[in-house]
């Protein structure tokens, strides 16, 4: 491999049969929470604060320091989001469906660590084989006693359902999904309270965690958190799981140390994405999820950084890199970016619901021929009354962050693609052939 | 007379019993009652509702805000064609094209033999297998024109019939243990997970569909 760090959560993923339990078991699992439940829960979350290990949804929160906010009260809940839908993101379906026992185990040693008695996985609707795995892997995990009345024998008890989404992108936001998990719509609440620690599920002070938070935590307890963090560098410790996507000779999900492998290993090395399709040149590429502004060839040799990123006007966000060679449109790109967005506001503030619209409608009339120059100005103005001045990270100004996020990675493209803009306005047509299909 | 058959109305109330507070179940349940219907229908969400403890129309209310959740028929497949960016790039909206044409059907729209209905879908986190589509929330991909033809023929056939139950996602792994029981100090929580009748994760499951080349098969 490029660095000599281990395969930390899909070190099993090389076996056929990877999430049964008997692979589990064989390939060392449960040996985490067996430790753990021989530690204090103080001394468990002290390992994950010494690991750094940074949340794994997206906003990339100290998972050690969420814990340490939650208020104190008879009744915990912890709720792990396995909603994932951010466009291009498909790293968590991937542990759900290939190694669920290392979720439940994750799961069991951070409810243990917050003192939870009750803990949720909400797995999106969607994925009915993870559904299927998830389900069948806590049926096993009771059968084995590591959920249920006195776990292993210890103190701690543990009830753990799996929660079924049934579609809505708005229920990854970690209050809309609770509302969700309520039998509620998937609306996000109003802030203050800022985070579900204070006041979240039922009113209970609830820790919201994603899928691959939890399946990091058996190998860190197993190993010790100062081996989690002498990967990576500084705030970006550990291993992280990137989803590869788009342009790339082999799309797919590569386990890689932070910060020592670049932008450049992971879209060209040999045994990762393989470089560009038909040996093209690279257009642009998202560096996290849809909502990061856009990365273009200068920065291929940044490393996979969560600092960096940020410094340099993106962010790693849900970890997914999606790449755009030179025959890709911008113009049709950022579209689809805003018509996703336009599909799943969930309409409460008008910025989001209306913006969204606006900003679709636009970019299609451009990309259909039919723009006229004001429209990238009309655009520019749409995008600046949902993130006033368009900063990055972009100004607050509705109920969630979906609202602001969507004209970041838009205006990105604007500036870098403003010829390419005029020219679908200009030729009255989009001049790039239609996108190819993939044949396999 | 409830809705729901004897043995799906004992598992949803068994559902009602995993959560702290019954309306928690309400999306479940609806997803038991549409895997039994195919849609959920009036009186679907009339039991929903008592077991809930909610109105009709809440569950009504809310399960429209859900994608997943129909509340008028649809086909028997429901084909989910992801358009999102990374199938989008590798030709997703041609792919479409053809699906309609093929059909012979617009989108949201089901053919007149019951058989198919014709979604676009946002990103289904299958993005290395694009274009990715889903029949009935199973996953298929890379689909190309002609993968698209041969997967609604093998459909029609019948030859999918293990790897693409109907509708519902709950229908084929039921939880075992009741948290009720487990709960009770002198329970002893059920020894046998794996009760005849049910089988275990299905045949789609024993394979699971093959994704890129990633580093599983690369290292
Ligand atoms: C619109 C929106 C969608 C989100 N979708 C997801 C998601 O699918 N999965 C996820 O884990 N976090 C998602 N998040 C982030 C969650 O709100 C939350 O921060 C996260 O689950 C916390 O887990 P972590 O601290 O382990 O990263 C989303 C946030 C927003 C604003
Ligand atoms: S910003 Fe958009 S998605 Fe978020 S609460 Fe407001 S309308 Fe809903
Ligand atoms: S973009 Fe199509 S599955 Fe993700």
């Amino acid at each position: 491999m490029l660095t000599q760090a281990p395969r930390i959560v899909t070190a099993r993923l090389g076996y056929e049969d990877s999430h049964t339990l008997e692979r589990y078991l064989a390939t060392g699992g449960y040996e985490g929470l067996r430790k753990a439940l021989s530690m204090t829960p103080e001394q468990v979350h002290e390992e994950v604060n010494a690991a750094s290990l940074l949340g794994r949804g997206g906003a990339g929160f100290p998972a050690g320091r969420k814990w340490s906010m939650r208020r104190p009260a008879p009744t915990t809940y912890l709720v792990v989001n396995g909603d994932e839908s951010e466009p291009a993101t498909f790293k968590d379906h991937l542990l759900i469906e290939r190694d669920p026992h290392q979720v439940v185990e994750g799961t069991i040693i951070a409810a243990y660590a917050i003192g939870a008695a009750q803990a949720f996985i909400f797995c999106r609707g969607e994925f009915a084989l993870g559904l299927e795995r998830l389900t069948q892997a806590v049926n096993e995990a009771y059968e084995h006693g590591a959920l249920g009345e006195s776990i292993f024998g210890s103190q701690f008890s543990l009830d753990l359902v799996v929660h079924p989404g049934a579609g809505a992108y708005i229920c990854g936001e970690e209050t809309a999904l609770l509302e969700s998990l309520e039998g509620k719509r998937g609306f996000p609440r109003i802030k203050p309270p800022y985070f579900p620690a204070a006041i979240g599920l039922y009113g209970e002070p609830t820790i919201v965690n994603n899928i691959e938070t939890m399946s990091n935590l058996p190998w860190i307890v197993s190993n010790g958190g100062a081996a989690f963090s002498a990967l990576g560098q500084g705030s970006s410790a550990g291993t992280r799981l990137f989803a590869l996507s788009g342009h790339v000779r082999r799309p797919g999900w590569y386990e890689l140390e932070m910060s020592k492998v670049t932008f450049r290993d992971l879209i060209y090395a040999e045994m990762l994405g393989g470089g560009i399709r038909h040996g093209r040149e690279l257009k642009a590429f998202i560096p996290g999820g849809v909502s990061a502004p856009w990365f273009f060839p200068e920065h291929l040799d940044m490393g996979l950084d969560q600092e960096a990123v940020g410094k340099a006007g993106s962010m790693l966000g849900s970890g997914s890199v999606v790449v755009m060679d030179e025959q890709a449109c911008a113009v049709r790109a950022a579209w689809r970016i805003s018509r996703f967005f336009h599909r799943e506001s969930c309409g409460q503030c008008t910025p989001c619901r209306e913006g969204s619209g606006w900003i679709e409608n636009i970019l299609r009339r451009i990309e259909d021929g039919l723009g006229r120059e004001e429209d990238l100005e009309l655009l520019l103005d749409a995008c600046d009354n949902i993130a006033p001045e368009l900063t990055w990270p972009p100004k607050q100004t509705t109920i969630c962050v979906l609202g602001p996020s969507i004209p970041s990675s838009i205006v990105s493209g604007i500036h870098r693609f403003r010829d390419e803009f005029l020219l679908h306005v200009k030729e009255g047509a989009c001049p790039h052939p239609p996108d190819e299909v993939r044949h396999v | 007379m409830g809705h729901l058959s004897p043995e799906l109305r004992s598992r949803a109330e068994r559902m009602v019993a995993l959560y702290p507070e019954r309306r928690s179940a309400l999306i479940p349940l609806c997803h038991l009652a549409q895997g039994q219907d195919g849609y959920l229908t009036e009186e679907a969400m009339e039991e929903v509702a008592e077991l809930c403890g909610v109105s009709p129309a809440e569950v009504r209310g809310t399960a429209s805000f859900y994608d997943m959740l129909h509340t008028e028929p649809v086909g028997r497949y429901v084909f989910a064609i992801c358009t999102n960016i990374a199938c989008m790039l590798a030709g997703a909206y041609e792919v479409l094209d053809h699906a309609t044409e093929r059909l012979g059907i617009h989108l949201g729209q089901t053919t007149e033999d019951g058989l198919f209905t014709l979604e676009e879908a946002e990103c289904l986190a299958g993005c290395d297998r694009a274009v990715c589509v889903q029949v009935n929330h199973r996953f298929f991909g890379p689909i190309d024109e002609e993968g698209f033809d041969q997967l609604a023929d093998d459909l029609a056939a019948g030859r999918l019939d293990e790897t693409v139950p109907p509708h519902g996602v709950l229908n084929r792994v039921v939880r075992k243990v009741g948290l009720e029981a487990s709960r009770r100090k002198d329970s002893t929580i059920s020894r046998n997970p794996q009760s005849a009748g049910d089988p275990p994760v299905g045949p789609a499951a024993a394979k699971p569909e093959a994704s890129g080349p990633s580093q599983s098969e690369a290292s």
